[in-house]
């Protein structure tokens, strides 16, 4: 393979820095920071409504605070989960056109579902 | 893709058997990681049983005493004997570490005795170490400036000076390194946790110049941040450092400049 006659150092060098990946790391601590009161909070308010009938809790999801804290839950966790998968793939895939694909398909399907839910939301607080 | 089981070529075989002088008293197996790139042969594990009466009391006197009583073929590196120098770094009971500064009596049943992990090997338990490095390299270890040199030395207050601790230390045995599973999967690209070490230490100097170039350097989703965490770095460090913590050093210069 003509890359074995690279020197090392030209090797380690590589193409680069990327000058990138900070936005990335601090944006997943920020997200995991924030899930902590959310999910607490969204426990508490699914234990606060059980046996709730499915007025009631139409009407909990629909209060502008609620639904509001509802999309904040939603974008952070499917951000969040963005996020770590992404790592994960670059960590264990090395084929590029491998990583590419399933970086794209997993990214795609949190976006859809991510999208699902919030939107779920917003017809119930404009119901 | 990630390696779960090792290549064909490097299963590991049963190898040969030495056993102790007659009438040795105390003795203590020892199972040595061989591999010879000339032999076509895949590596093997010979077991050694060594008199601890005639053998000091680390692991490695108990490999220069194979060597010369028992079986010369035995290869490794070794130098100061003293922890300082980081030549002998293997693996060791399952744990990276200095087999000068390893005492045989620390270890409760047989002494398992491989060569670093992960590293390709040029003979038994010597690694190849010339992309570590090369990484090494890479990171311009030495003293930037362009303020012209001063008639005298470059002043440090001793608080500047301090924040140097536990990272001059570091004595480049890449037992850290090899024992980082994101420098395994990703070690072309990630710097793992000696090297990132090592540059902090240079950002962290305050006679230094240079810091944001280093920062810029270090700045991408594999050189530094292949780093997870995981702390295997500073569990197995022989000096008792911590590379884990000057990681976290770099990415928090990361955020502060950002802002």
């Amino acid at each position: 393979m003509a890359s074995n006659l690279r020197s090392p150092l030209a090797r380690v060098r590589g193409l680069g820095s990327a000058k990138d990946g900070t936005g990335h790391w601090w944006a997943q601590r920020l997200t995991a920071l924030a899930l902590i009161p959310l999910t607490l909070w969204f426990v508490a308010g699914v234990l606060g409504h059980v046996g709730a009938d499915y007025a009631e809790v139409r009407a909990w999801i629909g209060h502008p605070v609620t639904a509001g804290l509802f999309l904040l839950l939603i974008g952070a966790t499917f951000y969040h989960a963005a996020l770590g998968v992404q790592v994960v793939i670059e960590d264990y895939v090395h084929n590029e056109w491998a990583k590419l694909a399933s970086l794209l398909t997993v990214k795609a399907a949190l976006l859809i579902l991510g999208l699902a839910a919030a939107l779920a939301v917003l017809s119930i607080l404009f119901d | 893709m990630v390696e779960f089981a090792l290549p064909a070529n490097s299963k590991v075989g049963k190898g040969k058997f030495w056993p102790a002088p007659e009438g040795a008293k105390t003795t203590k197996v020892f199972k040595v990681y061989r591999w010879h790139p000339k032999d076509g042969a895949n590596p093997r594990v010979d077991t050694y049983e060594v008199d601890l009466d005639t053998c000091g009391p680390m692991v490695l006197d108990a490999l220069i005493k194979i060597k010369n009583e028992i079986d010369p073929t035995l290869t490794f590196r070794r130098s100061c004997r003293e922890g300082i120098c980081g030549s002998c770094a293997m693996n060791i009971d399952g744990t990276n570490t200095l087999a000068c500064t390893k005492y045989i009596s620390d270890m409760t049943d047989e002494v398992r005795v491989y060569p670093l992990p992960h590293m390709p090997v040029v003979k038994d338990l010597v690694p190849d170490l010339t992309h570590a490095i090369a990484q090494y390299s890479a990171i311009e270890p030495w003293l930037k400036t362009t303020t012209p040199a001063p008639e005298r030395e470059r002043p440090q207050s001793p608080e500047e000076r301090a924040k140097l601790d536990g990272l001059w230390e570091c004595i480049l045995c890449f037992c850290c390194t090899t024992s980082c599973p994101s420098y395994w999967w990703n070690g072309d690209r990630y710097l793992g946790p000696a090297i990132l070490l090592q540059a902090y230490r240079w950002i962290a100097d305050s006679r230094d110049e240079a810091t944001g170039e280093r920062l810029d350097q270090l700045e991408d989703p594999f050189r530094l941040y292949r780093c997870h965490t995981i702390m295997n770095c500073t569990r197995t460090c022989p000096k008792g450092l911590n590379p884990a913590k000057a990681i976290a050093e770099i990415k928090k210069l990361m955020v502060e400049r950002r802002g």
